[in-house]
């Protein structure tokens, strides 16, 4: 009774005072601040500094610049990122692959540990791991430190006035473009960044559309596939420059989609008015080198590269049992993939990489390995690998190449696995991110289902264009 | 000057080890509660890691902390739990991370709140800094960034503004750990209540609002006479801050 004596009083002074109470306070709070600043704070003309700042802002911002340098900084870190992770991996890939896992079989016989247990653990969970780490780390090593230091250096919020206007003609907010910046490196962070968007309209939109910034998982298989079949469609020279290009257009890809697709939504079902905000250019900063590059390779790649080899390690078991549990005469992932590889043409795919998709989805990260595994032994190559089940190793990407032609891959397969590696579900991480930040089953459902009818749908399509064109 | 010395000895681990100890994340029971506010991108998560010894993400662009970071410290055998929020421009919208902060302060009752502020960008942080005042009594104002003021050629009368809000006010650079241990001994010192705040309230509003704020604060203060923050409380109903509102009827802040 007595609390809302004060909301009566406090309702009756509301109407006392009128409507423009919030403003009257703000214009208080703002001159009140401005009298203290100027009773405390001496500036002393302006220096170099920020006329250097300013100069800097104007190119990296400008109308027409601003753009084209965004893309020449992309590539640099990409091209670099790809070229560079090409050596290590080798590396990796000899060591674990090449050299423990022979020694690890071979212990395993003079153990006489039963068959079933060594390719469970070995061929299955070791592999698996062994896999993930050699595909993922070198290219998270040299991408996520760059990342990093553009990050410290302050042009995060430069990419955010850029494209602001983009994403407001999108009937999006224009903070969506940090939290997109986010995606590229793993999408649940990006949807828990979303909180920075005030209108829960807006918020929805950059939480759905989150899903087309290629996160870190999905990065490799992009690498993977352009070099093996876009980089080897030009002489060696330019192989690194256009596979960088193919990747770059991919992800540019995901980009252009985020626009139309927030328009989509804010034209139908998320429609209202766009919100304004102040986006604060914040200064640049030298990023303090050495400890960018240790820190960023602590919290994010190690982090990252955990994850990765939790949900690969169980994978590579399911991996295992699918490809020698038997019913009749032909094993569970035989079965499932003939089943799908009617549907996977159609769409340009086929029933492995279909089902490489479904055993990935705890982690994208181990699409690559996985589709390997189950290409060679659905088209029951002979001398490569130890049977069935087995990720083997692979000394180079030529030897990738092969197999994956074998199994009847094209151009059109590379290409059409490239733009469905961007386009379809996020991964589990992510959608229960989603749920947790939006709190419903319905949200949740449209993040997920949307990206992947979209993948069926350009898939699809180009398929169709392809086969009459060429 | 020994100004140089002095700056030497701050950036040495030997100095904190007698007074400081980062405990991380082990903060089981704690003897003070101290929160980090302020807007984005002034280091608040850098002065957080200074303190903690923990190692939370720290990114140049506004907006990088949007959810509740909480660590620990040992200063003078008192334990210290230290949370860190998101950065905002303001307390007044509805946005979920200024909720955050907000309901924190208000409802999380921090025995300290630690305002860092841009030193560069005094003028538009001193916004914030004003109506975080308003609600809480015990505040200590970090002039974090002064390496970069300097640069910029700006120079603060810390004393005048440490007069004028009326807490105590503290310059640092976090990033290479200038000032921490003075800010640290601040922090114990209002904790303690050896320094007694007496923050500067909100003055340039019309006449009619402000015998409203003062009408209703003497009603909230009537009823719920233990409530520390009556005027920040009147503010927002006279607002219509949903939250708010909602607190009153349920008297949430006066459960203790």
């Amino acid at each position: 009774m007595n609390t809302n004596k004060t909301l009566n009083t406090s309702n009756d002074l509301r109407w006392q005072i009128g409507e423009d109470f919030h403003d009257k306070l703000t214009e208080g709070i703002y001159s009140d601040a401005a009298t203290i600043a100027q009773n405390s704070v001496h500036k002393k003309g302006v220096t170099k500094r920020f006329r250097f700042d300013r100069t800097l802002d104007k190119i990296v911002t400008h109308k027409i610049w601003g753009f084209p340098i965004m893309l020449l900084i992309l590539s640099v870190v990409l091209w670099l990122t790809i070229v560079g992770a090409n050596y290590p991996s080798g590396l990796l890939d000899d060591l674990l692959i090449g050299n423990i896992h022979p020694w690890l079989k071979s212990m395993s016989e003079t153990l006489t540990l039963p068959n079933w247990l060594s390719g469970f653990l070995i061929d299955g969970v070791y592999l698996a791991l062994a896999w993930v780490i050699a595909v993922m780390l070198p290219p998270m090593a040299i991408f996520f430190p760059l990342f990093t230091l553009l990050e410290d250096f302050g042009y995060l919020p430069r990419v955010a006035f850029n494209l602001d206007h983009l994403f407001k003609k999108s009937g999006a907010h224009g903070k969506q473009a940090l939290t997109m910046s986010m995606g590229f490196g793993c999408n649940a962070a990006g949807v828990i960044a979303t909180r920075i968007i005030d209108s829960p309209r807006e918020r929805l939109i950059a939480i759905i559309t989150n899903n087309f910034s290629l996160c870190n998982g999905r990065w490799p298989t992009q690498i993977l596939i352009a070099t093996i079949f876009i980089g080897a469609l030009v002489p060696l020279n330019f192989a690194g420059a256009i596979s960088t290009f193919a990747v770059i257009s991919i992800a540019l890809l995901g980009i252009f989609l985020t626009f139309v697709v927030s328009l989509f939504l804010s034209k139908t079902i998320l429609k209202g008015e766009v919100s304004s905000f102040t986006l604060e250019l914040p200064p640049y900063r030298p990023p303090r080198f050495w400890k960018t590059i240790y820190t960023s390779l602590i919290d994010r790649t190690l982090i990252v590269l955990w994850r990765a080899c939790i949900f690969a390690a169980p994978a590579g078991a399911v991996i295992w049992l699918v490809c020698n549990i038997y019913i009749g005469d032909t094993t569970i992932a035989n079965w499932i993939i003939l089943n799908l590889d009617g549907f996977g043409l159609l769409i340009g795919l086929n029933g492995v990489i279909l089902l490489a998709y479904i055993v990935a989805i705890p982690a994208n990260e181990i699409v690559i390995p996985t589709i390997l595994m189950l290409t060679v032994m659905s088209s029951s190559i002979t001398g490569i690998g130890e049977g069935n089940g087995v990720m083997f190793e692979l000394e180079s990407m030529a030897a990738t190449s092969e197999i994956l032609k074998a199994g009847g891959w094209t151009l059109l397969t590379a290409v059409n696995l490239m733009l469905f590696s961007l386009l379809h579900n996020p991964c589990s991480t992510t959608i229960y991110t989603i749920y947790k930040e939006t709190n419903s089953v319905k949200w949740t459902t449209i993040a997920s289902v949307l990206p992947i009818i979209l993948g069926f749908l350009v898939c699809f399509i180009i398929t169709q264009v392809w086969r009459i064109v060429i | 000057m020994n100004k140089a010395t002095n700056n030497a000895c701050e950036g040495c681990e030997i100095n904190k080890a007698s007074n400081l100890k980062k405990l991380g994340i082990n903060i089981d029971k704690s003897d003070y509660v101290v929160s980090l506010a302020g807007n984005p991108n002034t280091g608040k998560s850098t002065v957080f890691n200074a303190l903690t010894g923990l190692k939370q993400h720290t990114g140049n662009w506004p907006g990088k902390t949007v959810t509740r970071a909480e660590g620990g410290y040992k200063y003078n055998n008192k334990k210290i739990k230290l949370v860190d929020l998101p950065g905002t421009y303001s307390l007044l919208s509805t946005s979920q991370d200024e909720e955050i902060a907000r309901n924190f302060i208000l409802f999380g009752k921090p025995d300290v709140t630690i305002i860092v502020v841009d030193a560069s960008r005094l003028e538009r942080n001193l916004n914030l800094v004003l109506q975080v005042l308003e609600i809480t009594d015990k505040a200590v104002l970090c002039l974090n960034l002064m390496d970069e003021a300097k640069r910029l050629n700006i120079d603060i009368d810390v004393r005048t503004l440490s007069r004028d809000l009326g807490i105590p006010v503290v310059p640092t650079v976090a990033r290479s750990k200038e000032g921490v241990s003075e800010l640290l001994k601040t922090i114990n010192d209002v904790a303690t209540g050896e320094i007694k705040c007496k923050p500067y309230r909100i003055k340039s509003l019309p006449k009619n609002i402000h015998n409203a704020i003062e009408k209703l604060r003497l009603e909230i203060e009537e009823e719920f006479p233990n409530v520390p923050n009556s005027r920040w409380i009147a503010l927002r109903l006279l607002d219509g801050d949903e939250r708010i509102i909602e607190a009153v009827k349920t008297g949430e802040f006066i459960s203790e």
